[in-house]
């Protein structure tokens, strides 16, 4: 019983969603996540998976509804920022998340962000490197990596902000075998860890994941 | 991003501190601009020349980067030596060359090539995020230094979207001709450049709000002033308040 009655940490209520010129990408879409959870996020290109990760961050704003995260109802941009803070987007996209020259700048950006000072800021920053088999990389420039560099690299920065939950979105892609294996066993040495995985690679969901939920038709189910 | 050539290489200039570099590159504008002896700007312009041969930098880069300040300065001297009023020292059919307007264009070249030079050898050798920290610890308010941060960022945006564009227009065989499908293709390239880079701006500083961006920039790499900066500081200063008192 308790179980059920614990508070959910992300949670949506009834919440519409339509970009501008499109139909509803979610009408009354209702969603509960708990911490501790850990689950992959299914569904057809174009199904809205990126969009509920860019909801929750407050980067797009609801038409309807009611989102609720940690507890506290977060309607405007400053409601977001602690939301920010304790939430690491990885996004699809590299490219939209890397924007410093160096590595090592842009990995520090957020714990400097976070108020770290300077020591922690480099113990963190090299701890990160190490644990994702960057090392080495401080000072590459960000726009030169390979791609499967920059997926490795916008994980790390957002490992760096050491956040309770994690919404990584397409994290294999790009990835070799070998380096998918090390962020399998990553995830998997952290079993405090809650995060949500959208992925087309079932064998890597299976892997990190407890649950699987199917967005279908601006719907969510588990399946 | 824009390559940040300049910052990479490692200097005298390259390892002062940035908030010396950017109060000596105002200084010496601020000065170059309103000085109109000639032999203080000559003088300014060696210690440019000077200034960028301690910078150590590749010799072609730096005046590719002239050039394109230069091609707007020659506008200048098409126009100003005919439009001044004066004494004329030539005369071209019905229009006349001034002393006067020569002077003038003379003046404006050699004002902004030491300032650009100066420019290049002092800021450009500090990463933008060194640069704007420094700006910070000068006490500009938050808003001109995120003003200055995004006009960096957003000029970079479109450049690389430009570039990405153009090469799928390359890779699918264009080439650019004298008809209707070349005009509208350029048309459509412009117009995707934009708003493709508003997009972009904009998730970038998505990217930033998730990672804790509230307005502020901190940086990794501390600035610990040291006593070889404030020195270098105050000679090159004391050189340019020297160009002021030549004769
Ligand atoms: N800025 C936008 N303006 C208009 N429509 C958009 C915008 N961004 C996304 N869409 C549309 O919204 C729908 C959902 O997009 P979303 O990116 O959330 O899909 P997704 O489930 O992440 O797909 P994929 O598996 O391909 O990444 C798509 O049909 C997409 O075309
Ligand atoms: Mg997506």
């Amino acid at each position: 019983m308790k179980e059920i009655e614990k508070e959910a940490v992300i949670k949506f209520v009834d919440l519409s969603f339509t970009y501008p010129s499109r139909d509803y990408i979610f009408k009354k879409f209702s969603f509960n996540f708990f911490k501790g959870e850990r689950i992959g996020l299914v569904g057809l290109n174009g199904s809205g998976k990126t969009t509920l990760f860019h909801l929750i961050m407050g980067l797009l704003n609801p038409s309807g509804g009611k989102i609720e995260i940690f507890g506290k109802e977060r309607k405007v941009e400053n409601d977001f920022m602690e939301v920010r803070e304790r939430i690491g987007l990885l996004f699809q996209d590299p490219d939209d998340q890397l924007f410093s020259p160096t590595v090592a700048e842009d990995i520090a950006f957020g714990p400097l962000n976070l108020r770290k000072n300077h020591q922690e800021t480099k113990k963190i920053l090299k701890e990160t490197l190490e644990t994702l088999g960057l090392a080495g990389f401080e000072d590459r420039i960000t726009y030169n990596l390979s791609y499967g560099e920059k997926r490795l690299v916008s994980l790390a920065t957002v490992w760096a902000m050491q956040p309770e939950i994690l919404l990584l979105d397409e994290p294999t892609i790009w990835l070799d075998e070998g380096t998918i294996e090390k962020i399998v066993q990553i995830l998997n040495s952290h079993p405090h860890l809650s995060y949500i995985i959208i992925s087309h690679d079932k064998k890597f969901l299976k892997e990190t994941t407890n649950c699987i939920y199917l967005m279908d038709n601006g719907k969510i189910r588990k399946i | 991003m824009i390559k940040e050539k300049f910052s990479e290489g490692d200097s005298l200039f390259h390892r002062l501190d940035p908030r010396v570099k950017i109060i000596v590159a105002l200084f010496f504008s601020v000065i170059v601009a309103v000085s109109d002896k000639y032999t203080s700007l000559w003088g300014a312009l060696f210690l440019a020349v000077a200034a960028v041969i301690v910078a150590r930098l590749r010799t072609k880069e730096v005046i590719s980067r002239l050039l394109v300040v230069n091609s707007f300065i020659f506008l200048l001297w098409l126009m100003l030596p005919f439009t001044f009023q004066g004494e004329r020292v030539y005369t071209l059919g019905s229009l006349g060359i001034c002393q006067e307007g020569i002077k003038y264009a003379l003046l404006i070249t050699i004002k902004s090539n030491s300032i650009i030079l100066v420019g290049i050898a002092l800021l450009s050798t500090s990463s933008i995020f060194n640069l704007v920290h420094a700006l910070r610890h000068l006490h500009l308010p938050d808003k001109l230094v995120q003003l200055f941060f995004f006009t960096y960022r957003y000029i970079h945006t479109i450049h690389s979207e430009y570039i990405r564009l153009n090469n799928a227009l390359k890779i699918r065989g264009f080439k650019p001709q004298t008809n209707l499908h070349t005009y509208k293709t350029y048309a459509y390239l412009v117009a995707m450049m934009l708003v493709r880079s508003y997009d972009r701006s904009k998730r970038v500083y998505n990217a930033m709000l998730c990672r804790g961006f509230k307005g502020k920039f901190w940086t990794l790499n501390h600035f610990v002033s040291k006593k070889a900066d404030f020195a270098a500081g105050i000679v090159m200063i004391s050189c340019i308040m020297g160009l002021v008192l030549l004769p």
